[in-house]
């Protein structure tokens, strides 16, 4: 199968450096799916999980912060503020923050910014789901 | 000056102490600046690749005449904001007065600044001098993250939407070396300034892609612009952190330095006041000796 080169990258490191040979991406209108030679495509992505298929192993996960994917000669780079292989995710710790920020989101105090306990919900809610995979 | 060997020795073990106090210093700052650097360049990739795009994307958008969402418009309005990076502590050597004399520059030329201020030092001195600033954070410390960066770059933005400025700039301290860094002034937004030129030449390097935008050009630009104002301002905290570490290493460094040289020189003069009064013992036994013999 045709391969093309994916690079996830964050402030802080590369988290994923690799040949692959399809990536699904989480995006407003719904996931995009990206094979080899895909057009050139800019497009904003969502908080949420994102699927890649190395050309030599498993299908893995990465939870995905916020940002953006540009595919341009046959490279697919995702630039987001933070980003987690799925083997990467402590589990319970992604579980704390979800009820954390579900708490937050409940009690709606007037010091806890309500845009901001969402964002740390959608983000600890798409680990739990890279974490455990989809199935 | 009439000093007694007691005293010189006292005057010794106190820079002593203070010596090994810089010397401490020093090597903390040693390893605060090896991880700091490295934070550094990790950040760069990112950095770079946000900013290439970003230049696309808008250059794409300039071709399409596409209206731009307001935070990457250009404003009407003469009025400046300056962010400044500051440390916290001192013992820096130069680090910290160098950032704040370019500060002053800046607002000599451009009368109309106001500013926002990173850091204790950045905070002291202009509360000394009674200027007023729109915002200060401080305590941003070592381990800086992204979602402070964030969190002052949401403040700024909405400072520009709400119109209180037209400009953007960050001062902040490049990282080149251990022992060399500038304070240096780079202008977020607009963003249309920097990136024309720049633009010019690279369409004259033959057809670029033309790209598919998702949800849409503005779309996509309305996400991009606040996510590249976040990481530019980052990567100005690291810079800066891995600056003052750098600069901190000098100055104990130097510190340390200044300490043995003044206890070699203190040491000399002991040894020749203990000589001075073994000699004047001596002569004085001698002279008894003699006037006994006599």
């Amino acid at each position: 199968m045709a391969e093309f080169r994916l690079e996830v990258v964050t402030p802080n490191r590369k988290v994923v450096e690799r040949e692959v040979s399809l990536a699904l991406l989480p995006s407003e209108l719904g996931e995009i799916g990206i094979l080899a030679h895909h057009a050139p495509l800019i497009s904003s992505l969502t908080i949420g999980v994102m699927e890649f298929v190395p050309t030599h192993g498993e299908r893995r996960r990465v939870a995905l912060g916020d940002g953006f994917a540009e595919m341009a000669d046959n490279t697919l780079t995702v630039l987001v503020d933070t980003a987690e292989l799925d083997s990467e995710i402590d589990i319970m710790r992604a579980q704390e923050a979800k009820e954390r920020a579900e708490k937050r989101l409940r009690d709606q105090q007037e010091e806890w910014d309500f845009s901001r306990a969402q964002v740390s919900l959608h983000k600890a809610a798409a680990r739990i789901r890279a974490a455990e995979g989809s199935e | 000056m009439a000093q007694t060997g007691r005293d010189i020795q006292r005057r010794m073990n106190s820079i002593r102490n203070t010596q090994q106090i810089t010397k401490a210093m020093e090597i903390i700052a040693g390893v605060k600046l090896r991880k700091a650097r490295g934070r550094v360049e990790a950040t760069r990739p990112y950095q770079h690749r946000l900013r290439d795009t970003l230049q696309r994307v808008l250059e794409a958008a300039a071709v399409e005449g596409d209206t731009l969402p307001p935070i990457a418009r250009e404003a009407e309005g003469s009025g400046h904001c300056l962010i400044v990076v500051t440390a916290d502590k001192g013992l820096a050597g130069g680090y910290n007065s160098n950032v704040l004399r370019r500060a002053e520059v800046f607002r000599r030329e451009n009368e109309s600044t106001q500013l926002v201020l990173i850091g204790r030092k950045a905070r002291e001195f202009y509360r000394r001098r009674d200027v007023r600033f729109l915002a200060d954070w401080v305590n941003v410390g070592d381990d800086i993250r992204f979602s402070e960066a964030r969190e002052i770059s949401a403040v700024v933005q909405e400072f520009f939407l709400g119109g209180l400025f037209a400009r953007i700039s960050l001062l902040y301290t490049e990282f080149q070396s251990a022992v060399s860094h500038r304070p240096v002034v780079k202008q977020l937004l607009p963003l249309a300034d920097g990136s024309a030129e720049r633009g010019s030449s690279a369409s004259s390097q033959g057809p670029k892609p033309l790209y598919w935008y998702e949800p849409s050009l503005a779309g996509v630009l309305r996400q991009m612009v606040p996510l590249y104002l976040d990481s530019a301002i980052y990567h100005g905290l690291l810079e800066g952190a891995a600056s003052e570490q750098g600069a901190r290493v000098t100055a104990m460094r130097n510190a340390s330095d200044n300490a043995g040289e003044l206890i070699e020189e203190l040491n000399l003069s002991y040894n020749r006041i203990r000589q001075g009064i073994i000699t004047k013992e001596l002569s004085e036994i001698v002279g008894g000796a003699e006037a006994l013999e006599s």
